[in-house]
């Protein structure tokens, strides 16, 4: 049986789509962004670290393994025990990362084994796949929580190490498709907050919607250095070190620009 | 807020706690007399609740609108010394403790010294009961297995209903004629008793009128007098309101009330006079108020004599009342048990009509605005959620419960139905019921349900693994169950478990069943019988079995701590065999020392309590159906049955503080779990899981439970999380959940989590596609959150 890389199954998630949620994290993500806070969803495999357990002052050390692998039926019976809390709430899953789309054939079997049972999907990713592969799971999950990063395909591929290319063309596609689509923009000082990405975003994003009569959500997602102890635990390299977080404030006059190309935008998720 | 409730709100902050003896000395005075000889119990205790009614000092705050007070000023708190005698070494440690002190002056103990201790030194009823409990409730009391609520104050956890709203004193009055003349003194054996509470009863009517006569004699004086021309800048009675409130004092209680003004007022001299009476443990209070009130709001909004803001303002006043009332000082283990000022009165509003129809009306989220604007520790309050209540009813709630002010409290009214139900109470008792003190379930005004004492199950499990043995006081209390190393299977370890507690349940039970007596015999209660149903009709005392029902509860404590130590007997000596059972008894009997790397695995990596997970979970269901066995169903001494409730007040310290270290990581002397909350930080995967794990054991068998979930403060932003909220209570009281309450987290707190990390666990930072908890932060991170926290409560 098919068997998928997850790192985590973390319930109650409430800023990963509508109602109360449980997001599935694959682990492995072809795009290595500066901003990244979950960097141990980067690699393909699982990882090992060294977790310090602090009890009465004394320090406590444990191998903690970071990914295993699991089986649709083995997530499924996770996201199947906050079933009530989905009905409820208009909740369900959500699947994340990493980058999901890298596990094309497990990430297609685990939405179509929550659309049996009628638990709603969503689908965190970056967008970049294949179109082939893209196209194959469009019209499995029922949102796309779907990442725009950069506009310029340079400085995509600098700061997150691929090129924006199939990004932009699966989301026009899903567009076309005219499936629910909420994005999420990070908003990195310096990087991804420049004017001339927000204008060549706004453009696109236009482009994208012309001639339809729904609204577009988008999220803005102000830069947080949470992860920051994340990345010495995995030793990786945190490029972003010194950057201090931006507060929801911070992002009120990008909130307006967005706004005025018809956008239904809101500040974190 | 309007100028006069500022003022008497902060008069009642100001107002400092302190020990009155005016109570205490008109009692012994009266005893003292001889006058309590000549007549039948319970007339002599009628006619004591009238000697101390027509004797105190009469207390008027400057502008208030509800008038009485229990003592002779604000926060002056009665003793009851023929109940318990709080001895000059108990009035010292009252006056001295660091936390929830009651001041005592010089004077105080002098009359304590000269007057009150030399005339009821051993012949209280404490005394009284100590005197006929076997050794082995004493043995088992001084271990820390229970502790027993009568010692020192009145059976009590009971709530008015809607009687006093349709009928005034001398309409009871009637109704006591009534009964009376139905007295068979041919064929019932039980006549003369009947006859005696019957009189009692008119007697304790009467006196209640005569109260509030002396208020309205001494406002008449008042409005009369010169002494009230104060300047304008300050507040005060007008004339006009001065006489006002004198007739709505000769109105109330004699009649029934007749307006808005009046309800209150007749509720106030009620709850006086319960809780002058006796010190019933605890509570009273006037239950669903915004249904009692709601008829006198709508009829006087219409004929235009009350207005939205005036209801306001005397709902206001009625607040600063019970804040002027603390709870009556305990002497001894009880004031470590629980240790708080309050006396839990716990305002229920929402629910359902007696028709079962939806309840929330405009009242409900008038005072809920009046609770927001108060922020009082006193009285307490809890919405009543029904599957049909509407969620801008939760929303509202929410929104006041965000503020971190740990009220009000959330309650599964289809819960409490089917509780009351399941216990065989009428459809429409039912639906007039609810929740009181913390959790408690209760028929408003036709139930005793009297709360005995709380039960440490974690203890239990300590003289399991000692064969009966306490180590804590070198006793063997409990049955020889068998050396814990002999035991085969984890199952062999549940039947001596639930041996050890049917053992002490049964103790409990016994002791209960004495002081019942004793209570029923010496110290019948003939006002609060004129409140409750139907102790009129049945010719018979609230403390003798006299109302529709009575239950008898035993609280269970400590189910998380028991649950993990359980499953982590489970799964280390029986399943993963890490350890043998004797490496882990001597483990706990070294309180961990020398076995601090096996205590890591124990709280970091064992499975827990409240993460939805069967493996610890069944343990909870296990010792839910153990202890549930132990009690439910066993009589009680006035005809009454006893059942179970899980929560903790604060006992879960004192308990604490009396059991050893144990297999759940637990150091010796720390708290226990509280309520059927997870133990602090054993639960890691969020609320959902947390509810899913609480809701296995089977609320609607219980009198009540208790549970606790925190939230860091950035969590309840917007009005998308407060929808998010709703469905999480929702959907735990889908499952029968009795009772949620949300704490939001400080930012003291969080700093306790940076040096106590394995306590909280459960803390879990959200942002948008990330996750991580608090825990995992580095100290820069951490501290950057506690300063975002601070900046957000205030």
């Amino acid at each position: 049986m098919i068997k998928g890389l997850i790192f985590e199954v973390r319930r109650f998630c409430v800023n990963d789509g509508p109602g109360i949620r449980t997001t599935v994290f694959f682990k492995g993500c072809p795009l290595s962004c500066w901003w990244c806070h979950n960097p141990e969803s980067q690699d393909f495999k699982s990882e090992t670290s060294i977790r310090n357990l602090i009890l009465a002052g004394e320090r406590f050390q444990r191998t903690e393994i970071t990914g295993t692998f699991m089986s649709v039926d083995e997530v499924l019976k996770e996201i199947a025990q906050d079933q009530m809390f989905y009905d409820e709430s208009g909740g369900g899953v959500t699947v994340s990362g990493g980058e999901p789309l890298m596990q094309g054939p497990f990430l297609s079997g685990l939405l179509k084994a929550c659309k049996q049972k009628g638990i709603h999907t969503a689908l965190d990713t970056s967008g970049y796949a294949a179109p082939g592969t893209f196209d194959s799971i469009a019209d499995l999950p029922d949102l796309f929580l779907y990442d725009l990063k950069l506009m310029d395909s340079e400085l995509h591929k600098h700061y997150t190490g691929v090129s924006n290319q199939s990004i932009l063309r699966n989301l026009a596609a899903l567009f076309k498709k005219k499936k629910n689509v909420i994005l999420r923009v990070p908003i990195i000082p310096g990087i991804t907050d420049t004017p001339e990405n927000i204008r060549l975003m706004k453009d696109f994003i236009r482009s994208l919607t012309t001639g339809s009569m729904m609204q577009t959500e988008i999220h803005l997602l102000p830069y947080h250095s949470l992860a920051k102890e994340k990345y010495m635990r995995f030793c990786k390299q945190n490029k972003l070190e010194e950057l201090p977080d931006l507060k929801k404030e911070d992002l009120i006059p990008l909130k307006a620009e967005f706004e005025s190309i018809g956008g239904m935008v809101s500040i974190g998720g | 807020m309007t100028d006069r409730i500022k003022f008497l709100r902060e008069q009642s902050l100001k107002a400092i706690n302190h020990i009155s003896t005016e109570r205490a000395s008109l009692v012994t005075d009266f005893y003292q007399s001889g006058a309590d000889r000549e007549v039948s119990i319970p007339v002599m205790r009628a006619l004591t609740l009238r000697y101390i009614l027509m004797h105190k000092h009469l207390c008027i705050n400057q502008g208030e609108l509800i008038v009485g007070e229990r003592g002779p000023a604000p926060k002056a708190v009665s003793t009851y010394p023929e109940i318990t005698v709080h001895s000059i070494r108990d009035l010292e440690i009252l006056d001295s403790r660091p936390k929830v002190s009651y001041k005592v002056d010089e004077e105080t103990k002098k009359i304590y010294r000269e007057k009150i201790i030399p005339y009821w030194q051993g012949k209280s009823n404490r005394d009284r009961i100590m005197r006929a409990l076997p050794s082995e409730w004493h043995d088992a009391y001084n271990a820390g297995i229970f502790t027993e609520f009568q010692e020192q104050r009145g059976p009590g956890h009971t709530v008015g209903g809607n009687k006093i709203y349709g009928e005034g004193m001398l309409d009871i009055i009637d109704n006591i004629h009534k009964s009376y003349a139905q007295l068979d003194f041919i064929n019932d054996p039980y006549a003369y008793e009947k006859q005696e509470e019957l009189k009692a009863m008119e007697i304790a009517a009467n006196a209640i009128i005569m109260f509030a006569n002396r208020y309205a004699d001494e406002l008449e004086a008042l409005a009369h007098s010169s002494a009230i021309r104060h300047p304008a800048s300050v507040i005060h009675h007008t004339k006009e309101e001065l006489l006002d409130l004198a007739n709505i004092c000769r109105n109330v209680p004699a009649h029934a009330p007749a307006t808005f003004h009046e309800a209150l007022q007749y509720y106030w001299f009620v709850h006086l006079c319960v809780i002058t009476e006796v010190n019933p443990w605890d509570s009273f209070n006037p239950g669903r108020l915004d249904q009692h009130l709601y008829p006198f709001y709508t009829k006087d909004l219409h004929k235009g004599t009350l207005t939205k803001e005036k209801a306001v303002e005397l709902l206001q006043s009625f607040w600063v009342k019970f804040n002027n009332h603390p709870a009556p000082p305990k002497i001894g283990v009880t004031a470590l048990e629980s240790n708080t000022y309050t006396d839990f009165a716990l305002i229920n509003m929402g629910g359902v009509k007696p028709d079962g129809s939806d309840a929330v009306n405009e009242l409900s989220f008038i005072l809920l605005d009046v609770i927001e604007e108060m922020r009082l520790l006193q009285p307490s309050s809890m919405v009543q959620i029904s599957k049909k209540s509407p969620d801008n009813f939760i929303h509202r709630a929410l929104k006041i419960i965000k503020t971190g002010f740990g009220q009000p409290s959330c309650f599964n009214t289809d819960a409490i139905v089917q509780e009351l139900m399941r216990q065989g109470k009428d459809v429409v008792d039912a639906r007039n019921g609810g929740a009181s003190g913390c959790v408690e379930t209760g028929a408003f005004g036709t139930e005793a349900y009297i709360l005995s004492g709380y039960f440490n199950l974690t203890k239990i499990l300590e003289i399991t693994l000692h064969d009966g043995f306490d180590p804590g006081t070198e006793k063997q209390i409990g049955l020889h169950t068998g050396n814990p190393d002999s035991f085969h299977s984890f199952d062999e370890l549940m039947e001596a478990y639930s041996q050890q507690v049917n053992h002490f349940a049964d103790i409990k039970i016994k002791g209960n069943n004495v002081i019942g007596r004793i209570f029923a015999d010496y110290m019948p209660v003939p006002f609060l019988s004129l409140i409750i149903d139907d102790c009129i009709a049945n010719g018979r005392d609230y403390n003798a079995g006299g109302a529709r029902y009575n239950t008898t509860y035993i609280q269970g404590v400590g189910l998380g701590s028991v649950t993990d130590s359980l499953t982590a007997l489970k799964y280390h000596v029986f399943d993963k065999k890490t350890i043998g059972m004797g490496g882990m008894i001597r483990a706990l009997d070294n309180n961990f020392k020398d076995f601090e790397e096996f205590r890591a695995e124990l709280v970091y990596n064992t499975p827990k309590y409240g993460n939805d997970e069967d493996y610890a979970d069944d343990q909870a269901k296990a010792v839910f159906e153990i202890f549930y066995s132990a009690v439910n169903g066993k009589p009680t001494a006035v005809g009454g049955i006893h059942r179970i409730n899980m929560l903790p007040t604060t006992s879960h310290v004192y308990f604490g503080s009396v059991t050893g270290a144990t297999p759940d990581g637990r150091q010796s002397g720390q708290p226990l779990s509280e309520g059927i909350s997870p133990f602090q930080g054993a639960d890691h995967k969020g609320p959902t899981a947390v509810l899913k794990s609480a809701a296995k054991i089977d609320h609607i068998r219980t009198g009540g439970t208790l549970l606790n979930q925190k939230f860091s403060p950035g969590f309840f932003d917007g009005d998308e999380s407060i929808r998010k909220l709703t469905s999480l209570i929702r959907t735990y009281f889908r499952m029968d959940g009795h009772h949620i309450q949300f704490n939001v987290v400080s930012a003291d707190t969080l700093r306790d989590a940076q040096k106590h990390p394995e306590k909280y666990r459960d803390l879990i930072v959200r942002v948008a596609g990330y996750s991580d908890y608090f825990n995992d932060l580095g100290e820069d991170l951490q501290n950057e959150i506690i300063r975002r926290t601070e900046h957000q409560t205030f």
